[in-house]
């Protein structure tokens, strides 16, 4: 008896203490539950489900996600949210459950109030796997249909439309009602095509028109929905799928045309990032530098320290950490370059063979220096929120990351050129590289000259190494990796011309990857080796020679 | 901080070893027994590597804590190959024939191991191996503590394929193209056929070491995913790819829950320079994970994290190989009483020590350990937890049963057998069939 009335207590306080959110999700845990039975009945059914948790085996916790979605308690939702942080607990003596909330704090899920008094060092962890995961995606799918956030009822219903789930079809009827943002509203209508399709006991009729919907969607998912129907189903229903699959698929492979272009550009971006610093010091000053690749990954390791100085620090500025490195790394590694140039390259002019030497042990020495500061083990540096995920033009995935890398390699290339055309330094480094004893007869320092040119040369590797962070591995064999490409970047391009590096780099990266798919990464690779040193023993000098006095200087 | 420690620790190491060859011919020599180490401290491998020496400096320390063995102290060898396979070869040359150390713990790439077998097939050395690798191999001086691919592969296959692990029907068995993940890649299709998995329903891809742009490859796995079966990926994708690997997928939105990917060569340490949120669910089978709950492993943790005072240092499986592959050569000499190659070789077998996951690991006659098979998912704070593992240790098959080449080979290195690849069709050992 008196435990009824505590329990009655602890659900009047939960709903008193509900918000307008909580109000709605616990309405489409009700629909969910086909009846909404009274108060105290719930209560009870709600223990049940509980105890499910506390077995810690994956089919049982399977089971209590779909009950606890199916029961309509009120902590459910945040239960689940829990449960996929790994924060959900259970007592093994007492079969009570808890979580921790956002603020850390140790909450009893039968009641929603705080637990005291509870040693958090007996309770043991729920576990987690890959189907107790899906059923728990469902789940939070289903119970975020009637969120306020238009992008939680977008990836609510692509839960939906990926679980097909027959149970949350009530739900996303409700919901599609009551829908009025337009995009939403059709990845609802997908969401219930989805369960419609898939349900055998629907009216073929209706499960026909639902494949149409998923048809008309058109992408990846909806061909891999189709076939996993025809695969599972005969007569019309499956021809229909089939057909719907094979219509898709085609479709898809001609836009994999497209996506390949996509592709290599982003590829050659990533090769004139890297090779753009070496067209200055290898193309414009004929320094054979090995070291370039080092620069590129010192670059690198400026961002992983800047982004732990944020860290630590100032967690609110993450997301503008890499426009803050890179400056500093153009800096850093211009100084590096600058120092490298004033003692070692200098004595070094018009010896090649010493340069590729003494820079090839510079290289060694820069890796082992780094590996001795930051350990051997790679570091991570992360993404900012601009640079992560994924989003659709047309049927191709473009992934944010590689088009801000686009864009920017496009930036430092475009600045570079402006830099050497508009700049009086840019005019004295032109007039140094194109005859250097003439220039330093008109009153032009060509010491200084040498030293600033490989300074930027080296600095824009180092922003190079910025960028390259987000995609691979900072470790301090990162420039190691990238060296060989970039030669061979700034060799096809024609030493000594930017736009030819641009050309190179861009033709090589679209070449690899339409190469990529048919003879696979390894002899695509060595195909196009094959074809640049072809391509060398007919022009020797590049797609773009320079022509004229200035090459015999 | 950290460069002074690492430095006074390398430049400690430089005078430990500038000493050692000082007194070669002094008292010291006489008192201690050598143990080489024999791992890349620079170059593409001092990544993984560097951590392996740190654990058997960590291992002869405390060793040397509880007196030594046959009232002798430890003194360790460290050498670096720099990463190089030949020069793995003249380092092992140098330890077992000028320092005369008693066994060398070292290597982690098959090429590395395959450079240096000669060297102590002919100078008679030990060698104790612990990584993962293809098998086909087992050699009289080596004596292999890390995984046979039925110790790894196959089981996390069998997952997969349960109803636990989603009943997987269609494969994706992607790899860095070198020897590991083409034999293991080999032993795993003969085996997904022997299961009556048709052909178009396995897609094997290579790339290059260190290959960085995975765009078209995961487009591709997302692909051959979207044919209405449930797909995995087998990664046999190794050392630095693994980072732009995984960041791809991340990417891509490829979640576990719809196509899980199944690695072997990422663990913890591989873990550590990911942003592992994207990632979670996504599979790794090894013999050990760090977040093993057993009071060994969490003194063996303490206790690296101390040594390296480190609290955020992470530990891994061939870290595990090193411990258990230690502690039964200690057993060994022991038993052996002397160190004399001949002698430990013949008291290795049998020796049975504690593992780090809560049970026991032997030696068995074919020169590898019985270890138990976990299969764990990849979680946000980058460990891996676990969600299946075999109900008791697993025998090493280091001549696989899938392959044509080496299914009627055995191992036993026990008198009056004595052979690493005995016939059993023809009774002739040597050679395959």
């Amino acid at each position: 008896m008196r435990m009824t009335r505590s329990i009655g207590a602890a659900l009047g306080r939960a709903m008193a203490g509900l918000t307008r959110k909580a109000f709605t999700a616990t309405l489409a845990v009700g629909l969910l539950g086909a009846a909404l039975a009274p108060a105290t009945v719930r209560a009870d059914a709600g223990d049940d489900v509980l105890a499910k948790f506390a077995t810690d085996r994956f089919p049982d916790t399977e089971k209590a996600i779909q009950d606890l979605a199916a029961s309509g308690l009120a902590t459910g939702p945040a239960m689940l949210d829990a449960l996929g942080a790994n924060q959900l607990y259970f007592d093994p003596a007492s079969k009570s459950i808890y979580f921790t909330n956002a603020a850390g704090e140790l909450i009893a899920a039968r009641t929603g109030a705080k637990a005291e008094g509870v040693a958090q060092a007996r309770l043991r962890k729920v576990r987690l796997n890959n189907s107790v995961r899906g059923a728990m995606q469902a789940a939070q799918g289903a119970l975020s249909l009637m969120s306020p956030d238009p992008a939680k009822r977008l990836s609510g219903a692509e839960s939906v439309f990926k679980s097909r789930d027959p149970a949350s079809l009530p739900a996303v009827e409700t919901a599609l009602k009551a829908e009025k943002d337009t995009k939403v509203r059709r990845a609802f209508e997908q969401a219930r095509a989805a369960v419609i399709a898939s349900d055998k006991s629907q009216d073929e009729l209706n499960r026909l028109e639902a494949l149409d919907v998923i048809k008309e969607r058109g992408d990846q998912d909806a061909a891999s929905l189709l076939s996993t129907i025809a695969a599972a189903n005969d007569g019309r229903v499956k021809s229909s799928a089939e057909d719907g699959a094979r219509a898709i698929q085609s479709r898809l492979a001609l836009w994999a045309h497209v996506q390949n272009i996509w592709y290599g550009l982003s590829l050659g971006s990533v090769l004139l990032l890297a090779a753009i610093g070496l067209a200055i010091t290898f193309g414009v000053m004929g320094v054979i530098n090995m070291a370039h690749g080092e620069m590129v990954m010192l670059g690198a390791y400026t961002t992983f320290v800047v982004q732990e100085w944020i860290r630590s620090h100032n967690p609110a500025l993450f997301d503008y950490s890499l426009f803050i490195a890179i400056p500093l790394a153009f800096v850093f590694t211009g100084f590096i370059g600058v120092i490298i140039e004033r003692c070692i390259i200098r004595f070094l002019y018009g010896r090649p063979l010493e340069t590729l030497l003494a820079t090839f042990g510079l290289s060694l020495m820069l890796q082992q220096a780094v590996r001795s500061m930051f350990g051997a083990n790679n570091r991570e540096v992360g993404a900012p929120a601009f640079m992560s995920g994924a989003f659709d033009f047309g049927p191709l995935a473009i992934t944010s990351g590689r088009m801000w890398i686009i864009v920017f390699a496009i930036t430092v290339f475009v600045g570079l050129l402006a830099l050497l055309r508009l700049t009086p330094f840019g005019l004295r480094m032109r007039a140094v590289t194109q005859n250097r004893r003439m220039a330093s007869a008109m009153g032009v320092d060509t010491n200084r000259v040498d030293a600033l040119a490989f300074g930027l040369g080296s600095g824009i590797a180092g922003i190079a190494g910025v960028a390259l962070s987000q995609i691979d591995n900072v470790s301090p064999n990162l420039g190691q990796s990238y060296i060989i490409d970039s030669f061979m970047v700034v060799v096809f391009g024609g030493v000594g011309n930017l736009w030819g590096t641009l050309v190179a780099a861009l033709s090589l990266g679209v070449a690899n990857k339409f190469l990529e798919p048919i003879a696979g990464a390894v002899l695509g690779k060595i195909l196009l080796l094959v074809f640049i040193i072809l391509f060398i023993q007919k022009r020797p000098r590049g797609l773009f020679a320079l022509k004229g006095r200035s090459v015999e200087a | 901080m950290l460069f002074s420690r690492r430095s006074m620790l390398r430049a400690t190491s430089a005078i430990v070893g500038g000493a050692i060859a000082l007194s070669s011919f002094g008292a010291q020599a006489a008192d201690t027994i050598k143990v080489g180490v024999l791992h890349s401290l620079s170059g593409t491998m001092a990544i993984s590597e560097t951590t392996l020496k740190d654990v058997m400096l960590m291992l002869i320390e405390e060793q040397n804590k509880k007196g030594g063995v046959l009232g002798k102290k430890l003194e360790a060898v460290v050498v670096d190959p720099a990463s190089n396979w030949p020069l793995f070869a003249e380092k092992a040359r140098d330890l077992v024939a000028k320092e005369k150390v008693a066994a060398v713990f070292g290597c982690w790439t098959s090429s590395s191991r395959k450079s240096v077998l000669p060297v102590f097939e002919e100078l008679n050395s030990i060698l104790f191996y612990p990584v993962q690798y293809e098998g086909e191999e087992s050699q009289r001086n080596v004596f292999y503590t890390g995984a046979a691919p039925n110790q790894q592969a196959i089981p996390a296959v069998d997952y997969l394929m349960s109803p636990e692990g989603g009943s997987v029907k269609r494969w994706v068995l992607a790899g860095t193209d070198y020897v590991y993940p083409r034999t293991t890649n080999k032993i795993l299709e003969a085996y997904l056929k022997s299961k009556g998995v048709k052909t178009e329903d396995i897609m094997i891809n290579y790339t290059p070491f260190g290959h960085s742009d995975w765009q078209t490859i995961v487009t591709d796995i997302k692909k051959f995913g979207s044919a209405g079966k449930k797909t995995a990926v087998v990664s046999t994708i190794n050392g630095d790819a693994n980072v732009p690997f995984y960041k791809e997928l991340g990417n891509a939105g490829l979640k576990a829950t719809d196509i899980p990917v199944v690695a072997f060569s990422v663990g913890e340490e591989e873990l550590a320079g990911l942003d592992t949120k994207p990632l979670v669910g996504h599979l790794a089978a090894w013999n050990y994970f760090q977040s093993i709950d057993d009071t060994a492993n969490k003194e063996f943790i303490a206790q690296w994290k101390a040594f390296t005072k480190n609290p955020k240092r992470v530990t891994n499986d061939p870290m595990e190989a090193h411990v258990i592959g230690f502690n039964m050569w200690i057993k060994a000499l022991e038993k052996a009483g002397t160190t004399d190659t001949d002698a430990v070789i013949d008291a290795m077998v049998g020796v049975s020590v504690p593992n780090l996951t809560g049970g026991y690991s032997a030696m068995m006659p074919n020169h590898h350990i019985t270890k138990p098979v976990l299969i764990g998912e990849i979680q946000a704070d980058g460990q891996i937890n676990t969600v299946w593992q075999t109900s008791g240790t697993v025998v090493a098959q280091e001549w696989s049963p899938y392959l044509e080449g080496s299914k009627d080979l055995i191992s036993d290195w026990r008198k009056p057998l004595a052979c690493g690849n005995f016939n059993v069709k023809t009774g002739k050992c040597g050679g395959k069939s």
